[in-house]
């Protein structure tokens, strides 16, 4: 770099002064496009909830997304239910039974990465080819529910390891000093102490199930109805993607905007308040 | 006592099973995709798929070149828009946010990562599709430029992240010590700061190069989807994502294997972006 030009005081840099301008301006932009966006949604969609939205069965003349938002909470949960004591096992065995080294904890390493770079669609073909049709379940919620649970599986290894870690080895050493064993520890002791990050973990992979359309429409399909375990349904996501497509109800995919980014903002919100949590200790 | 100990092993192998679960995963995904994908691409042809410049279903002509263009030309845009923005909104954050509006400031980046892409897409449709087709006075507005400028703005918050814990990480001392040596504060964060988070830096851009190749919906509802050679920025175009999705309702048989195979090169294409984040990564923690 230029040496020899930074004897210059802070006043008489020009450089300094348009680098520090353009860092501000870049800053304003970023937050100017977010703002834009999500004041958009609002005041174009705010105005098109209404009543027969909220219908209890979608119809073709009315598009209500009851059935929607119901499917979406149906699909988090058992999603949730196969990840997360799958993504929290294995982040105890990685910070309780291993020294962080070896052949075995690298591959898992290496592979939790991969996952987490898989785009949603290569998810998609995958449960399409294996749940749908190599185990026969066809477009199901539990196709797109254990799809979505592969994809939120890094995630919620990735929360519950750090949350795991931050746990002071003082309890441990307390716990086995009374003469607890390992597994009483770890779920007597360390568990309960890393709650609030492995929740942290579990509201985001919320986020992701609710936000998720391109994986979902090749597993669980788009049918508007309420579904059981092994029907076909649509969760708020990909009805919204349907609706707007379709270019039929405009309104009401102005309208199924809101209530997404209302759910993206009570799921940040609520992770906040987990962090916050940690942070307190 | 017994019992105990039996116990204790059954759990520490149930919390090992538990571990290889996504070793299983990434194995089945690449068995299930390749095992798939190859004899479509074998049948085809290797050059005809990966060259060919016609996709035609109808007429069994299954060149996937227009898609890989569209890809990497849509990709490159987004980078062009996206990344310079993204640095210089991570070095305010890492080094010029005033102390009271950072918290602020990073839940916002987080709710911009939130967004679900079909929302981006939305708005996209709505937003940008008419502005580009009256700024640049073309009938359609969905082109290469909509898509690009819609993923520039998708990529932000991931770019951000990595870049500014990058910024983070370099130790205080490099900066104190220019400006000890009369830098002023601009000058140390631009020069000395910045280069020597060289590499985290990198591997966030490259991470949101990954995170444009794979996205699927915003582009489908921006990008016009014609699936023929990119010809220039106010013309549609298809990427391999979308060609996925478009087909893959009603495909059957040889089409629908050339889709699956059009996920196989997406798939190799993200293998080894995440290959190079995951070099740059372990290169930026050795250099600490």
């Amino acid at each position: 770099m230029e040496n020899n030009k930074i004897v210059v005081t802070y006043r008489k840099s020009y450089t300094s002064k348009l680098l520090t301008a353009l860092t501000w301006g870049a800053f304003c932009l970023a937050m100017a496009v977010l703002a834009f966006l999500v004041l958009f949604i609002l005041i174009k969609g705010l105005g098109n909830i209404t009543p027969d939205l909220f219908a209890l069965e979608y119809t073709s003349e009315n598009a209500s997304l009851v059935p929607a938002v119901v499917n979406t909470l149906f699909m988090t949960i058992i999603s949730l239910l196969i990840a997360v004591p799958l993504g929290v096992f294995a982040a105890i065995f990685l910070v309780e039974y291993t020294d962080n080294k070896g052949k075995l904890v690298s591959l898992i390493r290496i592979t939790a990465e991969t996952l987490s770079g898989i785009p949603s669609i290569v998810y998609g073909l995958f449960g399409m080819l294996f749940f749908a049709t190599a185990l026969n379940w066809g477009y199901s919620m539990l196709t797109g529910a254990f799809t979505m649970a592969i994809m939120i599986l890094p995630l919620i290894m990735r929360t519950s390891e750090e949350a795991l870690l931050s746990v002071p080895d003082s309890y441990r050493e307390a716990s086995f000093g009374l003469g607890a064993g390992k597994l009483r520890t770890i779920f007597r002791i360390v568990l309960p102490s890393a709650i609030p990050g492995i929740l942290s973990g579990i509201i985001l992979g919320t986020g992701r199930v609710v936000g998720e359309t391109a994986a979902l429409i090749f597993t669980a399909g788009t049918v508007a109805k309420y579904a059981g375990f092994m029907d076909s349904g649509r969760t708020l996501a990909v009805h919204m993607y349907v609706l707007s497509s379709e270019g039929l109800h405009m309104d009401k995919a102005y309208a199924t905007a809101v209530i997404l980014l209302g759910f993206v903002l009570l799921i940040n919100g609520l992770s906040g308040l987990a962090a916050k949590k940690i942070a307190k200790g | 006592m017994k019992v105990r100990e039996m116990k204790e092993t059954l759990m520490k192998i149930v919390f090992l099973i538990a571990a290889c679960a996504s070793v299983l995963a990434v194995i089945l995904i690449c068995v299930f995709l390749f095992a798939n994908g190859i004899p479509a691409i074998r049948q085809i042809g290797v050059f005809d798929f990966l060259l060919g410049k016609t996709w035609k279903p109808g007429n069994n002509l299954y060149g996937v070149l227009p898609m890989i263009m569209g890809s990497i030309y849509v990709t490159a845009g987004a980078i062009i828009f996206g990344v310079p923005i993204a640095l210089l909104t991570s070095i305010f954050l890492a080094r010029f946010c005033p102390h009271k509006i950072y918290g602020f400031c990073r839940s916002a980046i987080n709710l911009m990562a939130g967004v679900p892409s079909v929302v981006y897409g939305f708005f996209g449709l709505v937003v940008l599709v008419p502005f580009v087709k009256e700024v640049f006075g073309i009938p359609n507005g969905n082109t290469m430029l909509t898509a690009s400028i819609l993923l520039a703005i998708m990529i932000l918050p991931t770019v951000v992240g990595v870049t500014e814990s990058a910024l983070q990480s370099v130790p205080d001392s490099y900066y104190e010590g220019a400006l000890a040596l009369g830098a002023t504060h601009t000058q140390s964060v631009f020069f000395i700061v910045v280069p020597a988070a060289k590499s985290g830096i990198i591997a966030g851009i490259v991470l949101g190069i990954g995170r444009a190749v794979g996205e699927t919906m915003a582009v489908i509802m921006v990008a016009g989807n014609q699936a023929r050679m990119p010809k220039g920025l106010t013309k549609g175009i298809r990427t391999l994502t979308s060609n996925i999705v478009l087909e893959m309702g009603y495909a059957a048989d040889l089409h629908r294997e050339a889709l699956i195979a059009t996920g196989v090169v997406l798939f190799v294409f993200i293998l080894i972006i995440n290959l190079i984040v995951t070099v740059l990564n372990r290169r930026s923690e050795h250099g600490k």
